[in-house]
């Protein structure tokens, strides 16, 4: 088996979400899903210096995430049916839309939010990694798309040389799902748990 | 994750485990596997089409479509070669298939039957539009003749036939009104020219897009060691994946992996510096000039000046250095900043610590490093010369590395916007036009108000000493600058809505703007990735390039081409011939090419273009005035003195002869000037300055009604914690934001990432009021908080950033 793996490069990110729009064209999506989003998670304060001016704390970096693939993947262990199954192949997890039933147990159970029920397909619906572009030996189409070269795929040997695995806020901990993600933090990341921040742009990912 | 448990939660209150199981029952009579269509074995089916994004960012980068049966399916961008230089669409090109098939696309020709701005049309046949628009426009030249007829700033289309098939049709018919600057550089671009060069006879001339003024940030990546932005924030204006957000990246990456520095200087903590917020030092909106003064005041103090580059390249930096008409009167640059000008104060740090909201000792150290760095990179964006004081701020800058001797040198800038790149491999459609009078763009509300009062001295007309009548009718192709990105759109409405005063008015778009409620005719065209479209690679990407292809699908409805209605147009004055010199669009393409050729050896064949669709090479770094620093008596700047003039004699007459208001000014020198609804102009009513942005969700307006973009970067103000608690403005809630000119309605970021006291409004969003009710702004489009002013010497749209307002919880 060859397990795929995303890398991101989170000193580069600058936000624009291209990735996100990118996918939503290849896979035909429309306002309400996504399959990669991108979370700006941002803190710090400001002081009062008393005489006009101002110091700040204030901080600021983007995640960008789709569904990673993880090694233990918490959606597919909830999977009533099996519908949400780990390719033996390629470690690319994803949905059987024949045997999903709805239930959105995958969506309550994973930690990065990736899967959802599209109330319309009655099925869960998620990112697959571009698994037939993969298989013709492409990208993801989002990984493509980055202006700022901050996205990369391939296998796990691959991308975790190039980064640690993904343990910065407002991610959970790796050890919870194991993903398939690794990431070059920026010099603010902050450890996953960590409350000095959050995500302010919720309604951008739901 | 907090959110991420909330989303969980909200999921099982709205449907249920159990809801969800009879949802599914339905869904299993779907389709399968919805990445079918993308399957590998399918692949020999499809087409692929180039084409590129044509919208005024500058990028102009590149779509690949994968077209089916005549549909298209989806983009891939540029995929060639070396993916460091590829043209990668941002986010709106990504969306562009949305655009293309969207539900209010323009499908027939229409005539208003409301009242303008009313938005309410009937259709009619091409036949009749025609037919209208040749009456209204023979009546019009008839009547007032050309210097009535103005084609309106509009920048929603940059293709080879993008915009120039109407200049050509017009130009034919009699000429019309030029249009003076843009929307883009207004101030810059007309103050520059006195300090850099306007004549080309004498020198070096100054043109905001080019490799000559600037240096590229390609230099910047080899040589710098210090980058200074200010209001530059080129991961929101330049996003494409060969524009200036890419160059950047490499830019930060070399200067501080050699242990360099980078000093963003904006209102906002801006996406370029997202994740390096330590590059980020927040300053009052409308307030550099004050902290380029104070720098250049620690430069003399400490004594880091260049004197010697000051007296060879300089006008009006000292005494020594003064015009003779200007000598002896305590009006140097010099004397303003040390406190011996005519308001004999000093601009110390702690002087500008009040303006501009930064600690004194903040901008000492600052000034320490500029004053250490061996090749300062300073570089300003274009939002700080779109206020009030524009005129003054954009000179303010350069005076930085001016005082420093730094310029024209490896690694340096002039403080003007990165560099654009120096050659275009195609040119646009040609056109003629015989009038030379030209007016300032944002002055067409005016014009059209009493066009027939406006001069050269009192509304900055050129190329003849007045505008000679009223604008009677306005040409908008691709554009949305009658209202939403013009300003003040409460008072432009009143202006626009008065038939008696402009008599026709035609647009041409894709979808219905709020400019396009105004049109009394309204022409639906095709989009370009439904035509064989060309253009060179844009203006905000630092290499030359080519794309040609296309349609990937055909247009629907009964759009057209723009050309081959213009081309019917010239036909009902008997001017076919003219117009078209016997080509279609598509031979004018192969013609334009070819031409290209001619002049640049390395183009492909045009066979070889229409089979690969793109051709790109990279260019040289650049550094801006090299050659005046180089050998500044053989290639002196095209200014009276040949030198850069710090004090300009010409600007100091003018403000002597032009008629100017009363709170109007037009400075000789790169003073500070608070500006109008600049600081200190906030009040108990409007406590607050607002600002504009550009936000990734649109280019300008471009893009603005596209659901996926507005739901993945929402149009929301920005307000600071310190603003918002104490009136209980909670992240998210709907706001009221009140200016004297309108309200608008918004959704409220509160966050950190602004300085307090300013709030800011990405501009572009569109305009949704009820102009025969409350007139109050549902789409939070910026414009409705402008006051229309324009500036002093330029006349241009200095208030789109230079705002005071109120915010409250709607």
């Amino acid at each position: 088996m060859t397990q795929y793996a995303f890398y991101f490069d989170n000193s580069r990110c600058t936000g624009c979400k291209t990735c996100e729009l990118a996918c939503k064209d290849y896979k035909d999506l429309d306002q309400n899903t996504a399959y990669r989003k991108v979370f700006d998670y941002e803190g710090g304060s400001w002081e009062d210096k008393g005489d006009g001016t101002y110091e700040t704390t204030a901080f600021v970096y983007h995640v960008s995430m789709s569904c990673n693939h993880c090694d233990d993947p918490a959606c597919t262990k909830v999977c009533p049916t099996a519908a949400m199954h780990k390719d033996p192949e390629t470690g690319l997890v994803s949905v059987d839309a024949d045997k999903c039933i709805g239930c959105g147990y995958c969506h309550m159970a994973c930690p990065y939010n990736a899967p959802k029920v599209d109330r319309v397909l009655g099925h869960s619906v998620k990112c697959d990694g571009c698994a037939e572009r993969v298989a013709a030996g492409k990208n993801p189409i989002c990984v493509d798309s980055c202006p700022l070269r901050a996205l990369d795929f391939g296998t796990v040997e691959e991308m975790s040389a190039k980064g640690e695995r993904a343990n910065i806020a407002p991610l959970p901990e790796s050890s919870y799902t194991h993903p398939n993600l690794y990431i070059k933090p920026c010099d603010e990341a902050r450890p996953a748990g960590s409350a000095d921040g959050s995500v302010i742009n919720v309604k951008e990912v739901m | 994750m907090p959110d991420m448990s909330l989303n969980r939660r909200t999921f099982i209150k709205a449907s249920g485990a159990l809801a969800a199981l009879v949802a599914a029952g339905g869904g299993l009579a779907q389709t399968s596997n919805e990445f079918v269509a993308h399957a590998a074995e399918e692949a020999a089916e499809e087409t692929i089409a180039w084409s590129q994004c044509n919208v005024n960012c500058g990028g102009n980068c590149i779509f690949q479509w994968h077209s089916k049966d005549g549909k298209i399916q989806y983009m891939e961008t540029d995929n060639i070669g070396d993916a460091d230089f590829q043209a990668r669409a941002c986010l709106r090109g990504r969306s562009m298939r949305k655009w293309i098939n969207h539900p209010d696309r323009l499908l027939y020709p229409m005539k208003r039957v409301g009242k303008r701005g009313e938005g309410k049309f009937e259709r009619i046949s091409w036949d009749e539009a025609i037919q209208t628009i040749h009456d209204k426009l023979e009546h019009i030249y008839g009547t007032y003749g050309p210097e009535s007829v103005f084609i309106n700033y509009a920048t929603g289309m940059y293709s080879t036939t993008g915009r120039n098939p109407s200049k050509r049709l017009l130009g034919l018919l009699g000429g019309f009104v030029n249009q003076g600057a843009d929307y883009s550089t207004h101030m810059l671009q007309v103050v520059m020219p006195y300090m850099f060069g306007s004549d080309k006879k004498k020198g070096s001339v100054f043109s905001p897009y080019d490799n000559v003024n600037a240096s590229s940030f390609s230099e910047a990546e080899a040589h710098s060691d210090l980058v200074v932005l200010f209001g530059n924030s080129p991961a929101e204006t330049r996003m494409g994946g060969a524009n200036a957000t890419w160059d950047f990246a490499r830019v930060r990456e070399a200067v501080t992996g050699r242990g360099g520095k980078i000093v963003n200087i904006d209102y906002r903590l801006n996406e370029t510096s997202s994740g390096h917020v330590n590059e980020w030092l927040p300053i009052r909106t409308g307030t550099d000039a004050a902290l380029a003064s104070a720098l250049v005041h620690e430069f003399i103090v400490d004594g880091k000046t260049d004197e010697a580059f000051l007296r060879e390249y300089t006008v009006g930096w000292d005494e020594d250095t003064m015009p003779e008409s200007a000598k002896g009167k305590n009006l140097s640059y010099k004397a303003y900043i040390m406190g011996e000008g005519e308001d004999k104060t000093e601009k110390t740090p702690e002087w500008a610590a009040q303006i501009t909201q930064i600690p004194a000792d903040k901008i000492r150290e600052l000034a320490r490093d500029l004053e250490n760095a061996q090749a300062p990179f300073v570089a300003q964006g274009w939002g700080s010369q779109r206020h009030t004081n524009g005129e003054q701020t954009t000179r303010a800058f350069c005076m930085i590395p001016i005082a420093l001797g730094k310029i024209g040198l490896p690694g340096t800038n002039t403080g003007q916007r990165e560099a654009e790149p120096p050659t275009y491999l195609v040119s646009q459609l040609p056109f003629k036009n015989p009038i030379k009078t030209t007016l300032p763009v944002y002055e067409f509300v005016n014009a059209i108000d009493h066009g027939h009062e406006m001069t050269a001295t009192n509304a900055g007309i050129t190329g003849a000493d007045k505008l000679g009548s009223d604008i009677k009718c306005l040409w908008n192709y691709a554009g949305n600058c009658l209202t939403n990105q013009h300003g003040d759109i409460n008072y432009t409405h009143d202006i626009l809505a008065d038939e008696s005063k402009c008599e026709f008015i035609l647009v041409w778009d894709t979808v219905m703007t709020d400019s396009a409620k105004y049109a009394d005719i309204l022409l639906p065209d095709a989009m370009r990735s439904e035509q064989l479209n060309m253009q060179t690679q844009g203006y905000s990407e630092y290499y030359t390039g080519v794309t040609v292809g296309g349609p990937a699908q055909q247009a629907p409805g009964e759009c057209r081409s723009s050309y081959d209605v213009c081309a019917d147009i010239a036909d009902s004055f008997g001017l076919k011939d003219a117009f078209t010199e016997g080509r279609t669009q598509e031979e004018w393409i192969q013609y334009l090419y070819e031409q290209g050729m001619a002049k640049d050896k390395d183009m492909p064949s045009w066979e070889q273009i229409k089979a690969q669709g793109v051709y790109k090479r990279k260019c040289e770094p650049a550094i801006g005035l090299k050659d005046f620093r180089d050998d500044p008596k053989g290639k002196p700047l095209g200014t009276p003195s040949g030198k850069i003039e710090i004090y300009s004699e010409t600007l100091a007459n003018l403000n002597d002869t032009w008629e100017l208001e009363k709170d109007e000014k037009i400075f000789a020198l790169p003073e500070f000037d608070p500006g109008f609804q600049g600081y200190g102009s906030v009040t108990d009513e409007y406590p607050l300055y607002c600002s504009g942005f550009h936000h990734k969700s649109r280019t300008h307006s471009s893009f603005g009604f596209i659901e996926e973009l507005q739901q993945a970067a929402r149009q929301q103000v920005w307000i600071n914690p310190a603003d918002a608690t104490p009136r209980h403005i909670e992240n998210g809630d709907m706001c009221s934001v009140k200016s004297p000119a309108g309200e608008i309605r918004i959704e409220a970021r509160v966050t950190n990432r602004i300085i307090p006291g300013t709030i800011g409004i990405p501009q572009g969003a569109w305009h949704d009021a009820d102009m025969n009710g409350d007139k109050v702004d549902h789409g939070g489009c910026i414009n409705t908080l402008t006051t229309y002013k324009p500036t002093p010497l330029a006349k241009g749209n200095g208030p789109s950033d230079s705002i005071i307002a109120q915010i409250a919880k709607a």
